[in-house]
């Protein structure tokens, strides 16, 4: 009876949904599991910036913004159902915010013809548009951020890197091993050692990975890790007494829940980054007025101005400013999917822009095209003032090495487009 | 009153030992295979093969299998998710070396090597058994997915490490990929599943089956009477795994299209899969499909009411979830320690007394 009711209400929500002319986003968050401490913080900026949206413009060209919230608890088999439960409603762009989840999504999106946008994770060869026509993920994808890291150690080291050792500690899963065979071309390139040493899920027993880190010195090290698998490396590096500036992360590890724990020791250690830091720009003015005081916040609502909570922020900006697109190119204020995606493929955020916006130099200025799907992959550096706990941009958003990752993505991208019989669209 | 032996009158053995020699029951069964074969696949729709149907057809197949070797011969097995990683493995490497080859051929074939691999891990439990022989399997567990992790071949050297089920036919309709329709993914599982009820009901009730559960109730004496202990458990540990294995070829290459193997075939995975044979009932076919359906059914179920319909926020829904489905497998334990088939087969002794019960 319980499952004939439900499927009653499902088939009712799936008819009222298009009817009601709101523009649907789904926001397959995580506020449960193992990675629920990096999921509801970016859950919640999402949310809120498209509630601020709704309460102080009526919606985004007069269509207010209905966001279908869905616990995927990082896992992939909920991630499917999730997806299944929502796109039916009009659903116009995914963010599972699970390099797991994008995997999956990738082909059914392409099937359903509903774009996917996977910011700073997911399937790094998806930047090549040509191939994959439904999966975005600007402004930057780990391969950018495994150049990016490199670039700022290089510029760190006067040009060279020769001769150092460079110790990489990944979640051993599809999200961590993604920069593997970048930082190997980069190793060939500028002659430093590349040492690679995994992390099982969830990531709580690093023991072995940091007593080797410990005896072979490297020079460097940097970390693929998210969820409570940052913490305790943060730890161990503060207990071998690894030099905290030495010690950089991807955008994942980066954030005040990956340092708070390690207190003081964590002073120094830094993180790469897509989007600025802190509170300090006009829009969170609105935010306050409009979503904070009125008690409408997500979540708890205590979650504002933290790193990753920016980063669903961003998220919604860029989502926002695609369907703003998508409704200048194809006319209508309620947009489809498709013509979401043709939004997306329009983007194009100038300095100029994100000032209106209230997010002065938030974020890189890039612009996506049908063959580029990543942006113009520009990566920052933040660092940890441990006593002050802020996270600052130390680094400003610079190229990365487009050479060594162009090559790289065709070569991926071609690989799917033969395994599905795919063939170029941008011609 | 309609469910009784009264006036069906059994002329032949065959009769007599058939799977439901009631009346009722037999026609019930035939209604159920009916609907589930020439109704279902007209009204199915994507949302109710991928987030309902075609989980618990699968979990069902891998219950079947466990449900062989836990119930039926006694040997506990931790190794279910490394197992089903196995078969889904199996499974990729056949569909990109040979992609003309039918999908029906993979999926068996990945069964087939997963009986071998089982077999070569059912070794142990010639030596050991019990709490030991749990260990031995977990082992497995932990092996295997550390071996397919570690050894780029058997991910074709793909980048990430993750595995994707490219588009593959039966007869011309697709199966596997994104584009595959609803009701052809569900009816390529229902056939597996119902062809492996089938094998499992019939290898449970003839010889093979018997020395299993002589096995399982005294291994000693049931060596003292003639069954051969060697025999009986490496073919359990056959029968089991290829059921697994053909479970975890289906999970990958129909249900989740992509699969990373730490996550989707953990630890978690064995669990779950024990859970469902526990809850659905040891030592029976019906409690394997009872056991998968109750754990798939009831999360979303769940979901939809607290999520959907009381607009609870997300994460006290799926906090409520796990503190109701812990409860209630806590209580089912209590309450009926044989699971949801000894719960069925009681209804059934009443109904068959009712409405006269003295």
């Amino acid at each position: 009876m319980k499952l004939k009711l439900a499927t009653a209400a499902l088939s009712a929500l799936m008819a009222a949904g298009p009817a009601l002319a709101d523009l649907v986003i789904p926001d397959l968050s995580y506020r449960t599991g193992p990675y629920a401490a990096g999921g509801i913080p970016f859950s919640d900026g999402y949310n809120d910036y498209f509630t601020m949206l709704n309460e102080r413009d009526g919606g985004i060209g007069g269509v207010p913004i209905r966001v279908v919230e869905c616990e995927t608890g990082y896992n992939t088999e909920k991630g499917v159902e999730c997806y299944e439960s929502t796109k039916g409603e009009g659903a116009l762009v995914y963010q599972p915010l699970s390099t797991g989840i994008t995997y999956q999504l990738i082909p059914k999106v392409t099937a359903d013809n509903i774009p996917l946008h996977t910011m700073g994770y997911g399937r790094t060869s998806a930047k090549n548009g040509d191939v994959f026509s439904h999966t975005f993920n600007y402004p930057a994808n780990y391969w950018d951020g495994a150049s990016g890291a490199i670039n700022y150690l290089l510029e760190e080291n006067g040009g060279d890197l020769s001769g150092k050792k460079i110790a990489l500690i990944y979640h051993n899963s599809a999200y961590g091993k993604e920069p593997i065979r970048t930082l190997e071309e980069l190793s060939k390139k500028h002659g430093f050692e590349l040492a690679a040493l995994p992390v099982d899920h969830p990531g709580q027993e690093q023991k072995s990975q940091w007593l080797q880190i410990r005896r072979d010195r490297p020079d460097y090290v940097l970390m693929w890790g998210w969820g409570v698998m940052n913490q305790v490396a943060v730890q161990e590096a503060a207990n071998i007494r690894f030099p905290m500036e030495n010690f950089i992360g991807i955008w994942w590890s980066g954030s005040e829940n990956d340092v708070v724990p390690a207190g003081e020791a964590a002073n120094g250690y830094k993180a790469l980054t897509f989007h600025n830091v802190g509170t300090d720009f006009p829009v969170f003015d609105d935010l306050q007025q409009y979503v904070v005081d009125a008690g409408k916040a997500a979540g708890a609502g205590d979650q504002v101005g933290t790193v990753l909570y920016n980063r669903g922020l961003y998220a919604a900006v860029l989502a926002a400013e695609a369907i703003k697109k998508a409704q200048e190119l194809s006319g209508n204020a309620d947009i489809t999917p498709a013509e979401m995606r043709d939004g997306m493929e329009a983007l194009e955020m100038t300095e100029a822009k994100m000032a209106d916006l209230g997010l002065p130099n938030f974020g890189p200025t890039f612009s996506v095209s049908c063959t580029n799907h990543g942006g113009d992959a520009l990566v920052g550096v933040t660092q940890w003032d441990a006593a002050n706990k802020t996270w600052s941009l130390i680094s400003d958003f610079k190229p990365t090495d487009g050479e060594v990752i162009g090559a790289l993505i065709d070569e991926d991208s071609a690989a799917y487009a033969s395994e599905n019989n795919l063939e170029g669209r941008c011609n | 009153m309609f469910y009784r032996e009264a006036g069906d009158f059994k002329t032949s053995y065959v009769d007599d030992n058939q799977t439901f020699p009631i009346k009722f029951d037999r026609y019930r069964y035939y209604v159920v295979v009916a609907v589930a074969f020439g109704i279902i696949p007209f009204l199915i729709n994507d949302y109710w093969a991928n987030a309902l149907l075609l989980p618990f057809l699968i979990y069902a197949i891998a219950a079947i299998g466990l449900n062989i070797l836990v119930g039926y011969c006694g040997q506990v097995s931790l190794g279910t998710g490394g197992f089903m990683a196995v078969g889904a493995y199996a499974c990729y490497k056949l569909m990109t070396a040979f992609p003309d080859v039918s999908m029906f051929i993979h999926v068996i074939l990945a069964g087939g090597i997963t009986a071998i691999v089982g077999v070569l891990f059912g070794l142990p439990s010639l030596r050991i058994k019990g709490f030991y022989l749990a260990v031995a399997t977990l082992a497995a567990q932990f092996f295997l997915v550390w071996l397919f992790n570690r050894v780029p071949w058997f991910y074709n050297y793909s980048a990430s490490g993750q595995i994707n089920a490219p588009e593959r036919d039966v007869f011309g309709i697709i199966i596997t990929g994104p584009n595959a329709p609803a009701w052809a993914t569900y009816l390529f599982c229902l056939i597996f599943l119902a062809v492996s009820a089938l094998i499992a009901r019939n290898l449970t009730r003839g010889t093979t089956g018997r020395s299993w559960m002589a096995i399982r109730d005294m291994d000693i004496a049931a060596e003292i009477i003639g069954v051969n202990p060697l025999k009986a458990k490496l073919t359990a540990f056959a029968a089991s795994s290829f059921f697994v294995g053909i479970a975890g070829a289906l999970f990958f290459a129909v249900y989740l299209g992509a699969v990373e193997v730490g996550e989707v075939f953990g630890i978690q995975k064995s669990f779950l899969v024990l859970f469902m044979i526990i809850i659905g009932g040891l030592g029976s076919i019906f409690g394997s499909f009872a056991g998968a359906a109750f754990l798939v059914l009831l999360p979303v179920v769940l979901k939809v009411v607290g999520a959907d319909w009381l607009g609870w926020p997300t994460d006290i829904v799926a906090h409520l979830q796990l503190v109701i489905v812990g409860a209630l497998i806590v209580m089912f334990l209590i309450l009926e320690p044989h699971g949801l088939a000894q719960l069925w087969r009681v209804a059934k002794e009443k109904l068959r007394l009712w409405p006269f019960p003295h």
